[in-house]
């Protein structure tokens, strides 16, 4: 059994909760765990030390983890990433690195694992249509959905070693366009509500936001509605040609359940649909379904949050 | 004279019911196509030639049944096909597909290569970032629009936002859905294309260390529970927090 590698995910310059998750899925492929924490400070390692099951916390500190380049990410973990199979969190940017560091190591990668028993790993493949399971051989670099294996426990004191590396930053960002709204984005969220052309308009958006407050949601929305309306941006369409997520809860609402947007949603652990149609498609993949306007359901439901929440 | 060359694969139609037969994927039955993000990187790629010059190759690592997508490419505008394959190999890892990958544009002489953020089968993402690596270039992935000179600046989605970043070329780029629409072949593209030659290349292969065992069919979610009239939405809510233990 080889060294398992998991990289900390990072999210807004801090460690991501989710890597602990990484940690257990490393322990099910077997071997001693190290996680690697990518860093321009390296106490944003501190909140890795207490994980349970851990054997070391290598802290990785480099200029190029400020930036996006993949090329740069890539090579400074490589110089300081031991031996073994290299686990990461499934987001676009860890992807990314972690197809780059595979290369560059000469191994394959599996991405978007959700099962893992020892040696042989799961993916959906055909948008969530099927799964795949691959038996992998030697080293390999692997990329885990969030939210689908338990987190470790944090109660123990491991020690943190710092080691310095540069990395082979390769393009250059020119400008970003801040996001208009300091919204979530539907690829960081816990929770999803997303509207459908059955909003009617994209002000009635608005409705949805109200709810998304309420319980710190993020709001996506069907390519009928980003391409019926010029409010609503791409960045915003869950499925097929949009993004691919994983909360724990997505609110469907005025969305029929078309085979495209299900692609993008269905590993969903929750599923509420609000949908006026009984015969709607989305209410086949629905927990829970509500049939009735949202002009009617949406009202009760926030009322009902925020008297539970209250 | 650069080589623009953009990498597309042929998937079932994303319409299309998947089966399981034995412990595969059917796709004896299905409708195959070019995956949807491969038509917005040739569409790119075409951009890309008509602002700088060059030419432009599409490329597919698969057998005699994909050169249907290399005739659709060719009838939206690209100018050489090619297929790359052996009938040795089957179910290639992504090592040996971007080795074949690599040893194939070398051979071509690519200045740029576009390709798709994902495939429509894998779902993977591996490609795009991985062929730019064993290249040593340079690679930008996920773009939803690009501008060309000496070097492509290309747009992409960032934790704050959208970026505008320079990718100094040679360098591999993997396109999202852009903020623009693909062309359509026209009945001149289609009838050139019915005749255009697809050129057949080779290459050498490492073995596969991840093996596919089998494909499954997910696990049938329960049936759920469906409420009539708006006022149930706070049964609803209750059973989030009751059952479900999420709010
Ligand atoms: C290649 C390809 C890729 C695609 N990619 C995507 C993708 O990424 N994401 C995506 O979402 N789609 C995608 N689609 C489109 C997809 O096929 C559907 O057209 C789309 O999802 C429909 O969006 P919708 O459910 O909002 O609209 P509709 O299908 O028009 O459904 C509207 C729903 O709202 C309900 N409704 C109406 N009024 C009300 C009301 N007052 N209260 C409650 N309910 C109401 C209706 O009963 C209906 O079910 C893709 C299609 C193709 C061909
Ligand atoms: N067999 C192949 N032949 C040509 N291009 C491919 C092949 N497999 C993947 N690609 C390209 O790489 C992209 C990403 O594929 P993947 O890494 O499998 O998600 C695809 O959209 C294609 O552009």
């Amino acid at each position: 059994m080889t060294n398992k590698i998991v990289i900390a995910e990072l999210t807004k310059g801090t460690v991501n909760a989710s890597t602990a998750e990484l940690v257990s899925a490393a322990q099910a492929m077997g071997g001693e765990v190290t996680v690697v924490v990518p860093c321009t400070d390296s106490s944003v390692a501190n909140s890795v030390a207490s994980y349970n099951g851990v054997a070391k916390v290598i802290a990785v500190k480099s200029e190029a983890f400020g930036g996006n380049d993949s090329s740069g990410w890539a090579s400074a973990l490589d110089s300081a990433i031991p031996n073994g199979t290299i686990l990461c969190l499934a987001t676009a940017r860890s992807k990314d690195v972690a197809s780059r560091l595979a290369a560059r190591r000469g191994i394959s990668i599996v991405q978007d694992v959700v099962s893992i028993d020892g040696n042989n790993l799961t993916s959906p493949i055909y948008s969530g249509k099927a799964n795949q399971t691959v038996t992998v051989s030697g080293d390999a670099v692997v990329s885990v959905r969030a939210n689908v294996f338990p987190a470790v426990g944090s109660e123990s004191s491991n020690e943190v070693s710092v080691v310095d590396a540069s990395g082979d930053v390769k393009t250059a960002v020119q400008e970003v366009m801040q996001r208009a709204s300091a919204r979530l984005d539907v690829s960081e969220a816990n929770i999803i509500i997303s509207g459908g052309r059955g909003m009617g308009s994209p002000a009635n958006f608005s409705h949805l936001e109200a709810v998304a407050d309420t319980i710190g949601a993020a709001v996506g929305a069907s390519r009928a509605a980003v391409d019926t309306w010029e409010e609503i941006p791409h960045s915003m369409q869950v499925g097929q040609t949009g993004k691919t997520v994983n909360p724990n809860l997505y609110i469907a609402v005025g969305i029929s359940g078309a085979i495209q947007h299900l692609a993008g949603m269905r590993s969903s652990k929750y599923i509420v649909a609000i949908n006026k149609d009984a015969d709607a498609p989305i209410f086949q993949h629905a927990d829970y379904g509500i049939v009735a306007t949202w002009e009617e359901a949406l009202p009760v439901f926030q009322n009902a949050i925020s008297n539970l929440l209250a | 004279m650069s080589t623009i060359v953009v990498l597309i694969k042929q998937v079932p139609d994303t319409n299309a019911k998947i089966a399981v037969q034995g412990n595969r994927v059917d796709l004896s039955t299905v409708k195959m196509e070019m995956s949807p993000y491969d038509i917005f990187a040739v569409e790119t790629a075409l951009r890309h030639k008509e602002a700088t010059g060059g030419t432009v190759t599409a490329l597919t690592v698969g057998g005699a049944g994909s050169e249907k997508i290399l005739k659709d490419a060719k009838a939206m505008g690209v100018d050489t096909i090619v297929r790359v394959w052996d009938d040795s190999w089957s179910e290639l890892d992504s090592n040996a597909l971007q080795s074949i990958l690599k040893d194939s544009i070398e051979s071509l002489g690519a200045s740029a290569v576009y390709c798709g953020k994902s495939a429509a089968d894998t779902g993977a993402g591996s490609t795009g970032p991985g062929l730019a690596e064993r290249m040593g270039w340079s690679n930008a992935s996920n773009i939803i629009g690009a501008e060309f000179g000496d070097s492509v600046t290309v747009s992409m989605p960032v934790e704050a936002g959208v970026a505008k970043i320079s990718v100094p070329l040679p360098a591999v780029i993997s396109c999202d859905k852009g903020n623009f629409k693909p062309r359509k072949a026209n009945v001149k593209g289609i009838m050139m294309a019915k005749k255009a030659q697809v050129e057949l290349m080779t290459a050498t292969a490492p073995a596969s260390t991840v093996v596919v065992a089998n494909h499954s069919m997910p696990a049938a979610k329960p049936a759920g529970k469906t409420f009539e009239g708006g006022s149930s939405a706070s049964q609803v809510v209750q059973l989030l927090r009751d059952e479900a233990n999420i709010l």
